[in-house]
């Protein structure tokens, strides 16, 4: 594990809720271009990981590094956001009073001051980016639909299309073929394979056909550590990964 | 840039709305300074200073309908910023009494001189020129709000928690206004004017101007709240709303935008509030009350909150019905207002104007899908 060329490094990062500890000593390196899935069951501290990288929770210690130099934990969830750190949450929280086209409209980089988009207007460029994510995402038949219509798993693809908008540099997905159909998921799949080619991606996910479909290097959480990492095949064989999925 | 903001603010219903608030003032207006007294069209001096205040309400709710309707906060002390920009517009009326008052003095208003004060406290300067007066309408509710809004944005405070805040506020002012030695008036508050800009108060035509001045500022008012929603800056205003913390994560600041709106809205509360004290002829301050401020919301409720529209025709409404039933049976009136804000949660939900609009788009809905060709336009 280095510091060098990395785009996102966690070294020893603790962080307790009143006394219990949600992570100990939690150490990961994603390297530039690379996606890494992280899996772990119920509890491993994979939600509080996104939360430290993404500035909602301050660790109590330990070093959350991003492009080598940004320290993370001084800065705060909008700040985080501009450099260049998406996040998709667990449940789709899409704004759901807006249509799909208006969702990206504000995913989209741009000026995130009030004074920016008070006089904003959406051209031609940004429209065309828009267009392009709504195909990747097969959204644009829905784009004039309210969210709040879309199915979960439109949903779920909305907010991985608002990601893209955003164009971040790193983007954290957290579960996101949870309660999608087969057909679904493998479609989610080929997705963030696709996104992948251009961006640092983290998945975290319970489903292993789908962290097997996405064929990454795979980190195993347990209890707010890290236990294995390596390909699907070298983690499933390992003895404390077999004993922490099937129970001792 | 800006001719475009200005554009995304007309629609049909803006147009429909403008429209409609210009013919009932002109029409107003010229009934009332046009035919005789004896016409049995005139438009009495009593009814046009009561549209008036009407209009007044309305910009009111339109300003808590910005804040609440669009950007989630339920403020509960809007009456507060109305009042404060009454107080400056009393304050300005006071000073042009001059020696026409009971005791004659040329500087000091009646109350003064009555309190043995000897000078004028140095917060009264310079509201002798209207000018300053009018700034001060806008910078006091909206340094106020900014202040107050600083710092409880920045420490997230949201929902239930700030409404009791806003409450507390409008509540402190009034027992801080009800003192005589703060300098206002105390409970007696500010009255008896007679001039404003070197017209007579009572005079018909003098409030026939204060009413198509309401109704401009109720418009002006108006247009930049429509502008203001339909830009990106509105789309932002509604996700942090809906989701504050999904916001963040996109890397706005809800904080900012909340700051922005909330400030915005004390300014055209206060402007209300400037307009309807020359009309009312007194300011004092029971204007604080929390009450007052939770009729506000009622108001805004009844029309239908998010809808802008909603907000002025549940002010109108509400305060028509107040009239005619403080006339009628006026012991009853807390009681109607009760049971109409119980009535609408219950069955109209979405207020007057947003039950309205969503049995519009079922209509359209059942339409489409008769006829397939989608529907272009409104």
């Amino acid at each position: 594990m280095s510091l060098k060329s990395s785009i996102l490094y966690l070294e020893n990062v603790n962080v307790s809720f009143d006394g219990f500890r949600a992570l100990r000593d939690l150490s990961l390196t994603v390297k530039p271009g690379e996606m890494r899935a992280i899996i772990g069951p119920n509890g491993a501290g994979k939600t509080t990981m996104m939360d430290v990288i993404t500035g909602k929770t301050k660790p109590d210690n330990g070093r959350v590094l991003f492009d080598e130099t940004v320290n993370l934990t001084r800065l705060d969830e909008a700040e985080i956001a501009s450099l260049g750190i998406g996040r998709k949450f667990q449940k789709p929280t899409v704004f759901e009073n807006h249509t799909v086209w208006d969702n990206l409209v504000l995913a989209l980089k741009s000026g995130r001051r009030a004074w920016d988009t008070l006089f904003h207007i959406t051209g031609a460029k940004d429209r065309k980016e828009i267009e392009d994510i709504l195909e990747i995402t097969r959204l644009t038949r829905v784009k004039d639909e309210v969210s709040a219509n879309l199915s979960h798993g439109q949903k779920q693809w909305l907010e991985i299309g608002m990601l893209l908008a955003q164009d971040p540099k790193l983007l954290l997905v957290d579960e996101p073929v949870a309660g999608m159909t087969d057909a679904e998921t493998e479609e989610t799949a080929r997705l963030l394979r696709d996104i992948a080619q251009r961006h640092s991606v983290v998945v975290v996910e319970h489903d292993m056909t789908f962290v097997r479909d996405l064929d990454v290097q795979v980190t195993v959480l347990h209890e707010g550590s890290a236990i294995a990492e390596g390909t699907l095949d070298y983690v499933s064989a390992d003895e404390r990964v077999i004993e922490v999925y099937l129970g001792r | 840039m800006t001719l475009k903001l200005i554009q995304g603010g007309f629609d049909r219903r803006t147009a429909i709305f403008l429209g409609l608030l210009f013919l009932i003032v002109v029409g107003v207006s010229v009934l009332s300074l046009g035919t005789d007294a004896d016409s049995p069209l005139h438009v009495s001096s009593y009814s046009v200073a009561l549209l008036g205040k009407y209009l007044c309400y309305a910009l009111l709710a339109l300003s808590v309908d910005l804040v609440w309707g669009f950007c989630g906060v339920l403020s509960l002390g809007h009456a507060a910023f109305f009042a404060l920009g009454g107080y400056a517009m009393g304050m300005y009326l006071m000073r042009q009494i001059g020696t026409r008052g009971v005791y004659g003095d040329p500087i000091l208003p009646d109350f003064m001189v009555f309190l043995n004060y000897k000078e004028l406290p140095w917060f009264w300067y310079g509201f002798d020129q209207f000018w300053f007066a009018a700034l001060m309408v806008i910078v006091v509710p909206g340094v106020l709000a900014f202040v107050f809004g600083w710092f409880a944005f920045r420490s997230r405070v949201t929902g239930v928690y700030l409404s009791i805040i806003t409450q507390a506020l409008t509540f402190a002012l009034m027992l801080a206004f009800f003192r005589n030695d703060m300098g206002f008036g105390g409970n007696n508050g500010l009255t008896d004017f007679k001039e404003i800009l070197g017209f007579d108060v009572q005079a018909d035509s003098t409030r026939v101007g204060l009413l198509v001045a309401s109704a401009v500022a109720l418009a002006l008012g108006f247009i930049i709240c429509k502008a203001l929603v339909n830009s990106k800056f509105g789309k932002v205003l509604i996700a942090v709303r809906d989701a504050e913390s999904r916001t963040r994560f996109l890397g706005y600041r809800p904080e900012n935008y909340k700051l922005l709106v909330w400030t915005l809205s004390a300014c055209m509360a206060g402007v209300a509030g400037a307009l309807y004290v020359p009309q009312v002829g007194i300011i004092n301050p029971s204007e604080f009350t929390p009450a007052n401020s939770i009729e506000v919301v009622i108001w805004v409720a009844v029309g239908g909150r998010g809808t802008l529209v909603g907000a002025t025709v549940g002010a109108i409404i509400v305060n028509f019905g107040k009239t005619l039933f403080t006339g009628i049976l006026p012991e009853f009136w807390l009681f109607a207002l009760g049971g109409l804000f119980i009535a609408v949660t219950l069955f109209l939900p979405k207020g007057i104007v947003g039950t309205y609009d969503d049995w519009k788009a079922k209509r359209r809905a059942s339409k489409d899908a008769a006829a397939p060709q989608p529907q272009e336009g409104d």
